[in-house]
């Protein structure tokens, strides 16, 4: 398959991976955090782990845009549900996430019109040849996903749509990693930038990163030798005492971001003064919400929203784990209570979750290290 | 007389899309209601069909539903499905399908035309599997009630010779064998929904892999210990429930699994994994380490088998686990399919 066997093809790997070993200076424990949901997935699946020495530990950082709302938001999302002309749409991650009385997909089950969508423009034309029901849009996601929002809300003014609306739960990347930088439990050599959500911000946004927190940022791609080759380059810079932002997804992401999607966002969405995150806790102008311009898609604004605020259950972790201070398995709810078929958080519903993915690629190999099969 | 209480282990509130998955939900429903209160079986020795003894002769039975949707997709139809699902049921089970029964769920207002047309199918894949369909049972639902029309069908086969398949006669170092590319069926169907703005040239592989089995058991008399047709859940949920009946780990070689391009290239986009993809016309065999070349042989001779491969083999360890490595050395457990498959956003 073109542009995909290229970066996993096992010389070029295993090369990658000699490098690393050869710059990985024995006497020192590297801590890496790949602040991307997708990272965390493509370590699993690639068993990218395997290939690293153990003093390199890779660190799951809070970019998984399911995994951090917090279930309050998802409640008030589905209590829109109770309007019989709703249609409540979503993408499939959101389907799993259990809120406080189910997930989508049991709300679903139990009689309320929930769909799975592939875009907000599907929900829009959902809203189209629905012209007798209202079509709302649980919008989730990074600066990845906010443009598609933001020009299909541009798109159904334009159409003049009075059927539609957007309950916007859009967060930003560069406020998380603010935080995680913050936390005082928290120590970090570098980061593996997030590539999907530089499409579009580019890296420049990191630069402070660099400068005034002196950590080395690479914006890597998801393949394989991609995430292999921004360890290098990260070894390279911890190596030579250097804190740069180094762009190793250049075939993808322009330095200076994507000037029509930041456009679109600008035109639709402002930011939120605080927003809360799960287990991070409130997070200053951390989230957009939609601009009283487009007031009349706002589901905030046009429906009642009890705003329910739910404490997470006590025994969850998911703070810690998204903060990279635990371990999925350091959980006590791990495997145990909370399972993917029985999520008790996000972590481990959405396949960028890191509890998920830790889960289901690789939790039952640790048996394997010590039978030694 | 105390009559013995059989033990519900089934504690989910209701029933969701998940329980007809194929996946985890599937199984703890079938293990946890259906088994204790309607069988007499253990749970390890639920396999595609049941064996039944009538005055001396040892039979095959299954039963099968589709509800598929969209009706027609590329590469068949709601009634070929239903045929060729029935028979390769029989087929991985030891058996070459004799007689079906077919049961018709209609929704008041269905065109005749396309009941037709599924009727017309089904009688083409029979001749072409070469069972006879002696009967059946028509019930009419009002409008709204059932996605235009379900079949349900109930075959009956004699056991082929040499075949005998169960879990339990799963050995280590036996290898595993799959008889062609994976995904193309769920791939299509989930194309053919059109929800996706995604085109593919991509046909579903619904087929009967009878003359496929047949081939393999007479290149290999004995040596087939288990099969299996990867249906919903797809190869990972298959093969997991292998691990965990025959208390082995299969290892797999993630290279060696054929698949097409096609298929490879939605999976990517749609992020999901094509081995929890569902296949209509393919099937995996575990076969004896010193029959498997001849077994992948006889595959691979028979018309439609020639992308079969030995995709891994039976260890002891991780015990019941499926285990892929990777074409450079790495390693990942895949588990069964988990709800249903959703496609991710970034």
């Amino acid at each position: 398959m073109k542009f995909v066997d290229e970066f996993r093809a096992p010389e070029l790997i295993s090369k990658t991976a000699q490098e690393i070993r050869r710059l990985a200076d024995p006497q020192r424990h590297y801590r890496l955090m790949e602040v991307c949901g997708g990272h965390t997935h493509a370590i699993y699946r690639f068993g990218l782990k395997d290939l690293l020495p153990a003093n390199i530990e890779l660190i799951h950082g809070p970019g998984c845009p399911v995994c951090v709302l917090p279930m309050g938001r998802i409640d008030d999302g589905l209590s829109m549900t109770e309007q019989p002309e709703v249609i409540f749409t979503a993408f499939g991650d959101m389907m799993r996430v259990p809120g406080t009385h189910g997930s989508p997909l049991e709300y679903k089950a139990r009689g309320a019109d929930v769909r799975i969508v592939y875009s907000p423009s599907d929900a829009l034309k959902l809203a189209q040849t629905n012209p007798d029901r209202h079509v709302m849009f649980f919008a989730i996601g990074f600066e990845t996903t906010a443009p598609s929002t933001a020009l299909t809300l541009m798109r159904a003014r334009k159409l003049g749509l009075r059927n539609f609306s957007v309950f916007c739960n859009h967060v930003t990347i560069i406020p998380a990693i603010r935080a995680i930088l913050d936390s005082p439990d928290m120590r970090l050599d570098a980061f593996i930038g997030p590539g999907h959500v530089s499409t579009v911000i580019g890296c420049r946004p990191y630069e402070w990163i660099a400068r005034h927190e002196g950590k080395p940022i690479v914006v890597s791609g998801f393949e394989p030798l991609d995430m292999l080759e921004s360890v290098v380059m990260l070894l390279r810079q911890l190596k030579e005492g250097r804190a740069e932002v180094e762009n190793q997804y250049r075939r993808v992401v322009p330095w200076e971001g994507n000037h029509a999607a930041l456009k679109a966002m600008a035109e639709v969405f402002q930011l939120r003064p605080y927003f809360e995150w799960r287990g991070m806790g409130f997070i200053s102008q951390s989230a957009l919400k939609i601009r009283d311009s487009y007031a009349e898609f706002d589901a905030e604004q046009r429906f009642h929203i009890p705003g329910i605020r739910v404490t997470d259950p006590k025994a969850a972790q998911c703070g810690e784990v998204l903060k990279g201070v635990l371990k999925p398995a350091q959980c006590k709810l791990f495997g145990k209570e909370c399972t993917p078929e029985n999520p008790v958080g996000a972590l481990m519903v959405s396949s960028e979750g890191s509890c998920a993915a830790y889960y289901n690629y690789e939790h039952r190999k640790a048996s394997l290290v010590t039978v030694g099969a | 007389m105390t009559a013995t209480v059989p033990k519900i282990r089934f504690r989910d509130a209701q029933i969701e899309m998940a329980h007809g998955a194929g996946g985890k939900a599937s199984r703890r429903l079938v293990e946890g209601l259906f088994v204790p209160l309607l069988c007499d079986v253990s749970p390890g020795a639920l396999g595609d069909a049941a064996y039944v003894q009538m005055n001396g002769t040892r039979l095959a039975i299954t039963t099968d539903s589709f509800v598929v949707k969209p009706l027609r997709f590329p590469g068949g139809s709601i009634g070929e499905l239903a045929v060729n699902g029935t028979v390769n049921d029989l087929a991985v089970s030891g058996a070459r399908a004799e007689t079906l029964v077919v049961t018709f769920v209609l929704e008041a207002g269905l065109p005749t035309e396309i009941l037709e047309f599924e009727v017309r199918a089904m009688a083409a894949a029979a001749r072409r599997a070469g069972v006879v369909i002696a009967g059946g049972d028509t019930k009419v639902v009002e409008h709204g009630k059932a996605d235009h029309m379900y079949i349900s069908s109930c075959g009956i086969g004699r056991l082929i010779e040499g075949v005998q398949v169960s879990p339990q006669s799963v050995r280590r170092g036996d290898r595993v064998l799959l008889s062609g590319p994976i995904g193309d069926h769920g791939i299509t169907i989930l194309l053919a929904r059109g929800e996706l703005d995604m085109e593919a040239q991509i046909c579903s592989d619904t087929r009967s892999v009878l003359p496929l089995v047949e081939a393999m058991a007479a290149a290999a008399p004995g040596a087939i210990h288990w099969m299996r047709d990867p249906t919903r859940g797809g190869v990972a949920t298959s093969l997991n429930e292998l691990a965990r009946d025959c208390g082995l780990g299969i290892c797999l070689a993630e290279e060696k699994i054929p698949i097409r391009d096609t298929v490879r290239g939605a999976c990517e986009l749609l992020g999901l994994e094509p081995m929890h993809i569902a296949n209509e016309g393919q099937f995996l065999a575990v076969v004896a380490a010193d029959a498997a070349d001849a077994a992948l042989d006889a595959l691979q001779a028979a018309p439609g088998g020639e992308a079969a491969a030995i995709i891994g083999e039976v260890r002891a360890q991780p015990a019941g686990t499926v285990l892929v490595s990777t074409l450079y050395g790495g390693t990942r457990v895949i588990d069964m399919l988990v709800g249903d498959p959703l496609p991710r956003i970034c």
